[in-house]
Order: C-alpha cells, then sequence, then structure tokens
C-alpha cells in the first residue's frame, strides 16, 4: 500500500464505520416449498427484472429462520442472480429485517407523534420494565425483543404495537402491558385483537 | 358544493364490506365497463375536466399526469400505486384497502387504459401485512371474475395487477425511491429528469399515484366529470377524505369536500379535543408541513386554502395538539423520525437532520444557550431547498413553525433549563425518555 505513509491503514482507530457485517449464521437454503413460492412471486415481474423478487425474497428467508444471516444473504444473492454485496446493501437499508436472531415475539412500540401524544412513550416504558429490557434487547428466555417503531399508518388507534412485522394490537396503554404479555405467553398471536377481519 | 354523503367510504363499517360480491352488489365494476367502451383519451380528458389532483401529498392534476406519458414509446407502459402511506399521521389508504380494496383494483384498469399500461404493481408498506393479505386474496377474486387479466370482458383490454411488499422505509414513498425499491435496490431516489413519466420503472414510461387518487377514478367515470367537479370549492374538487389523529375524542378517517374547515373537522367530525382539555396546535397535513395555531382554524382544509394560512394540505393528516403538548418536545419528535428515515442519499438531509436533532436533544436537556435557536435556525434553512429530494424541505417545517409560533418555549428552556410546561400525563417518566432515540 502506498497511501499515506502516517495513517493508521487497518487499524480500528482509522476505521471508524459504525457497519457491522452479518453473521455468518448457520448454513442457509431455501426449501424447496419456499423455492417454489418465491418462483411464482419472480414470475410477477418481466423475465430479466429478477432482482425485483429481492425484497420478497427476504421476507421468505425471514419466515424460514427467523432473521436474515449472511449465508442467507449469499445464498439469496444466488437464486435472484445478483451479488452478495447488493443483498447486504438492501437488507442494511431496510428496518423490517432483522440480521441477528430476535425473539419470539417482536413487540415494536410505535413512538411517532399521534401515538406518543397518547401514551406510546409509557407504553414502552411499561414493556420495558415489565419485561427487564431496554429497547433493542431480547428478555433471556428469548421470548420478546422490545423495539420502537415509527409511524405504522394506524395514528387513530394509537398507540399501536406491531407484533412480528405482521400482527397488530391496537390502543394500548401501559396498564394494558401485563395482559398483553401473559396473552402471549400462553396463547401466542391468538391473544391479539387484530385488525378489523379477526373480528368478522 | 359539499358533499351530501360519503362516497369513499360509504359502505367500509358494513361488515364484509371488502368482498367482491358484497362490490358488485354497489355498483361496482360499472365505472370499468365504462371506461373499457371508451377511448383511452376519452378517459383521460374525463379525469381533467373531473379537477382531480393528487392525493398523495402535491396536489398535482391526476389527468396532467397521465397525459406526460408518450405515446410513441414502444417499450411496455406502467402504473405503480402508491400504497407506502407513511406520513406520519396518515392512515386513510389503509382503511380504502382494507375495506373498499376493488375500488381500487377497478381504479387501476381505468387508469391504466386511458395512458396504455397492461400492469399496475401496487406498492405496499410491509407493516400493511394484513391489508395485503385482503388485498391478494380480492385480486384473484377478481381474475376468477374475468375483471382482471387478459382480454377483460372480451373488451381487447389486459391488465395484470400485483401486490409488492416494501420492507420498512418512509422514503419508499417519494416516487423514485419507490421505483428504485420495486426494482430490488434501496429505496433512494433518482435524480429527475427525466421524469417517471418518461424514464420510470425498468427504464420504461411510469405513472405513480396515490391509493386514494386513483379510487376517485371510478367515481369520476361513474357519475361524471361534472358532478365531480361540483363537489368542493373550485380546483379543490371531489370528495375528500381526513385522518384525524391526537388528541381528539374520534379520532378517525373522515369523508367530506374541501369546503369544510379545520374548525369542523375537529370539533363537528373528531368530536372536539379528548378529555376536555384546551386546543393548542394543529399540524394540518402530516409531519411535514406547517404547525397552525387557533388563529388559523377557520382555514378551508384545502390544498389553496391552507397554502394561504402558512401551511399546505400535504396527506390530509390533520394531528390535533392540546394544552399539554410541549412544542419543542414536539419538533424533536419529528425530527427523530426524519433522522431515522432519512436515506443518506445527499449531505444536507442526512447529516442535517442529525444535527437538528443533537441541538433539540440539548435544549429539551436543559442545557441550551441563547445562540442554539439561531444555530437551529440556520441548520434548517440550510436544508430547505438544497437536498435531492422534497425530504428535505419536509423535515423542517416541524422545527421553524415551532419556533415562529412558541418561540416562548424554546426561550424558557433555554432560561430555565426545563419546560415550562408540567410533565404531560401522556409521557413517560424522565429517566425511561432519556433512554430512547
Ligand atoms: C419523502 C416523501 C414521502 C412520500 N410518501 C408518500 C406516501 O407514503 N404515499 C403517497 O401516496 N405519496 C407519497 N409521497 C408523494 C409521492 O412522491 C408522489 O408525489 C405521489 O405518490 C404522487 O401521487 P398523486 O399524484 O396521486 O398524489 C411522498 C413524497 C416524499 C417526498
Ligand atoms: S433529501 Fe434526504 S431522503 Fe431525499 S435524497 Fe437526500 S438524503 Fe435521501
Ligand atoms: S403515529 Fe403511531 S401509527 Fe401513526
Amino acid at each position: 500500500m502506498s497511501f499515506h505513509p502516517k495513517m493508521p491503514y487497518g487499524t480500528p482507530q482509522w476505521h471508524k464505520s459504525g457497519r457491522k457485517l452479518a453473521e455468518e449464521g448457520p448454513p442457509f437454503a431455501f426449501t424447496a416449498e419456499n423455492r417454489e413460492k418465491l418462483a411464482r412471486i419472480i414470475a410477477r415481474y418481466p423475465p430479466d427484472r429478477r432482482r425485483s423478487a429481492l425484497l420478497p425474497a427476504l421476507y421468505i428467508v425471514q419466515e424460514q429462520q427467523g432473521y436474515v444471516s449472511g449465508h442467507a444473504m449469499a445464498h439469496v444473492a444466488e437464486v435472484i442472480g445478483c451479488t452478495r454485496a447488493e443483498v447486504e446493501d438492501v437488507v442494511s437499508y431496510y428496518v423490517m429485517f432483522f440480521t441477528q436472531p430476535v425473539g419470539t415475539y417482536v413487540l415494536q412500540v410505535c413512538h411517532t407523534l399521534s401515538c406518543a401524544l397518547n401514551g406510546a412513550g409509557r407504553v414502552s416504558e411499561a414493556l420495558c420494565q415489565h419485561l427487564g429490557v431496554k429497547p433493542g434487547e431480547t428478555t433471556a428466555d428469548g421470548m420478546f425483543t422490545v423495539m420502537e417503531m415509527e409511524c405504522l399508518g394506524a395514528c387513530d388507534r394509537a398507540p399501536v404495537v406491531m407484533i412480528n412485522n405482521e400482527h397488530w394490537h391496537e390502543c394500548q396503554s401501559a396498564e394494558d402491558v401485563p395482559a398483553l404479555v401473559a396473552g402471549l405467553r400462553e396463547k401466542g398471536l391468538a391473544s391479539l385483537s387484530g385488525c378489523v377481519h379477526k373480528k368478522e | 358544493m359539499r358533499l351530501p354523503e360519503p362516497v369513499l367510504t360509504s359502505h367500509v363499517k358494513e361488515p364484509y364490506a371488502y368482498t367482491l360480491d358484497n362490490y358488485l352488489k354497489r355498483g361496482g365494476y360499472a365505472a370499468m365497463r365504462k371506461a373499457l367502451a371508451l377511448a383511452p383519451e376519452a378517459i383521460v380528458e374525463q379525469v381533467k375536466q373531473s379537477g382531480l389532483r393528487g392525493r398523495g401529498g402535491a396536489g398535482f392534476p391526476t389527468g396532467m399526469k397521465w397525459s406526460f406519458v408518450p405515446k410513441d414509446n414502444p417499450k411496455p407502459k406502467y402504473l405503480c400505486v402508491n400504497a407506502d402511506e407513511s406520513e406520519p399521521g396518515t392512515f386513510k389508504d389503509h382503511l380504502l384497502m382494507e375495506r373498499n380494496p376493488h375500488l381500487l383494483l377497478e381504479g387501476c384498469v381505468i387508469a391504466c387504459r386511458a395512458f396504455g399500461a397492461k400492469a399496475a404493481y401496487i406498492y405496499i408498506r410491509g407493516e400493511f401485512y394484513h391489508v395485503q393479505r385482503v388485498l391478494e386474496e380480492q385480486l384473484e377474486e377478481a381474475y376468477a371474475r374475468g375483471l382482471l387479466g387478459r382480454d377483460i370482458l372480451g373488451s381487447g383490454q389486459d391488465c395484470d395487477i400485483y401486490v409488492h411488499r416494501g420492507a420498512g422505509a418512509y422514503e419508499a414513498g417519494e416516487e423514485s425511491a419507490l421505483l428504485e425499491s420495486l426494482e430490488g435496490k434501496r429505496a433512494q431516489p433518482r435524480l429527475r429528469p427525466p421524469f417517471p413519466a418518461v424514464v420510470g420503472l425498468y427504464g420504461c414510461p411510469t405513472i405513480i399515484n396515490n391509493v386514494e387518487s386513483i379510487c376517485n377514478v371510478p367515481l369520476i367515470l361513474d357519475r361524471g366529470p361534472e358532478w365531480y367537479a361540483s363537489i368542493g370549492p373550485e380546483k379543490n374538487q371531489g370528495p375528500k377524505l381526513y385522518c384525524i389523529s391526537g388528541h381528539v375524542a374520534r379520532p378517525g378517517v373522515y369523508e367530506t369536500s374541501m369546503d369544510v374547515t379545520l374548525r369542523e373537522l375537529i370539533y363537528d367530525f373528531a368530536g372536539g379535543m379528548k378529555d376536555g382539555r384546551q386546543f393548542k396546535a394543529i399540524i394540518p397535513g402530516g409531519s411535514s408541513v406547517n404547525v397552525l395555531t387557533e388563529a388559523s382554524l377557520d382555514a378551508q382544509a384545502s390544498f389553496d386554502g391552507l397554502v394561504k394560512v402558512g401551511s399546505m394540505l400535504g396527506s390530509a393528516a390533520i394531528m390535533v395538539m392540546d394544552e399539554t403538548t410541549d412544542m419543542v418536545w414536539l419538533a424533536d419528535n419529528l425530527i427523530s423520525f426524519y433522522r431515522h428515515e432519512s436515506c443518506g442519499k445527499c449531505t444536507p438531509c442526512r447529516e442535517g437532520s442529525d444535527w437538528l436533532h443533537k441541538l433539540l436533544q440539548k435544549i429539551l436537556r436543559g442545557e441550551g444557550a441563547a445562540r442554539d435557536l439561531e444555530l437551529l435556525l440556520s441548520v434548517a434553512n440550510n436544508i430547505g431547498g438544497k437536498t435531492l429530494c422534497p425530504f428535505g424541505d419536509a423535515m423542517i417545517p416541524s422545527v421553524l413553525s415551532t419556533l415562529q409560533h412558541f418561540r416562548d418555549e424554546y426561550e424558557h428552556y433555554i432560561r430555565e433549563g426545563r419546560s415550562k410546561l408540567p410533565r404531560a400525563p401522556w409521557l413517560p417518566s424522565a429517566a425511561a425518555a432519556a433512554h430512547s432515540h
């Protein structure tokens, strides 16, 4: 290397980027069933535009493995026909992909304005106290991860909690937190209030 | 004319309002039949006559947008429906898609015919998984009845509709970033020109429209552009959905016409203030527009009416704050959102959002100095107008307008080291608040 003689290249002091590479994780390949599911999705885009199926492919990884590991990214790159760097680029941009294992139930509390005005901060506080974690952490038994997230597009049902990217629990208050946690422990996702359809 | 009764959301509260059978019973897909018998130019003409302006934020005339698609371009053309709905305070597209999905699908077919597209992608935000399931289920139903796909009802018109799920990024709602995301990349905007109507998805001519905009199209075809144009004030025509949230008694989506005032929306539609507390401030168009005070409540909640009082209609997301709301806290809540969501492509936005957040945090901790207020203004003014996409301009109203109307609250922090207001009952303990962000 012939850059500047006094620069400490290669040392942690020089390498200031906060970027962490994804952990490799266990070996990964789509199940036959998921492979087929992905093929059906790829068919929605023009044949030379397979990369459009990247987000759907990553969702399938997450469904299969719970998070998106380095190995999974390499596998997705191979299936889609792009580079692993391109996959990592995308995974690291979107908040709905977890790059590390998370709890069985990821409790994401919206803390944007309308929810905050209706006590979302108190809901996260109560959740964290009840479970003994800080936002972003997972309980020791691997059951719950608590996170804060931005507006979910349901501000009339504030405060909103989204569980595992797919399930909603609405109009929460700090006082409801013990029941929410107990419900998930006992009955799982079936205990959630969900959306209108559930009631129909 | 005031809209006499809801038309977009008339049946949403009924059980199973979303099914194809119920939609057909309500006269659904009649507008599509009409459109399939019309020449494409005639459809564009009707939409132009109706005066429909885009409901996604900017209020751009929809008919005019469609006419920008070049006719002689041999490439395929696309419709992308913007169902990213992530402007804080907005939840109208959510309701439309969840409870009246066929209105959107019908609108898509009409729009595709109007500018020569054969495929539409509905880009839906990742968090709306339950809505996506409804949409996909209803898509299948419509395909099964020959209302979508090849040679629709023997008209020779083809139209395929696909739902594409995003993965949590506010910036994906910006039209060119949406296209990038749909192509399997980071949701970061493109430099324009060329505009998407000429070079869009996969390099092909593409129209991007908001869900509510497309849902208005069947109404225009069904009831006629004259009827549509007779609703609401001039240049702000048609039925409009308002999302009202925050400190109101009955938050929700309300449909009326744009001659309504902010005061009517709060007190008549949303049932007034929550828990009998006093009104303090209102954000009339999503987090990206200026905060207004009591003095502006009689303004018309229309595209032009809100510009007159120094704000914007944006996505018609009305957030109402009562007397317990600390406006410096509010500015920081919104700036934290923008800091988190900045796509990072250009420096003023990426770095500026962080600076604003740090300055506001410093003031909130009681460590602010008098010059920090000037610094806030200076940082904000060096973001506005200096970024690649309108996100930069969308970030600063929260700071500029709270400084304008509530400067005394900022000054109180600087002088006394604490808020002018007692701690609001809905806020977490100070210790827990310090942990987040
Ligand atoms: C940062 C940013 C976020 C946006 N988010 C959305 C959105 O969530 N939904 C939407 O319909 N339009 C959104 N827009 C506006 C779109 O870029 C675009 O103008 C709109 O979808 C056009 O549709 P319309 O002509 O039907 O209004 C956003 C714009 C910006 C700059
Ligand atoms: S203004 Fe912000 S969101 Fe828009 S391109 Fe620049 S960094 Fe990205
Ligand atoms: S602010 Fe929480 S859903 Fe919009």
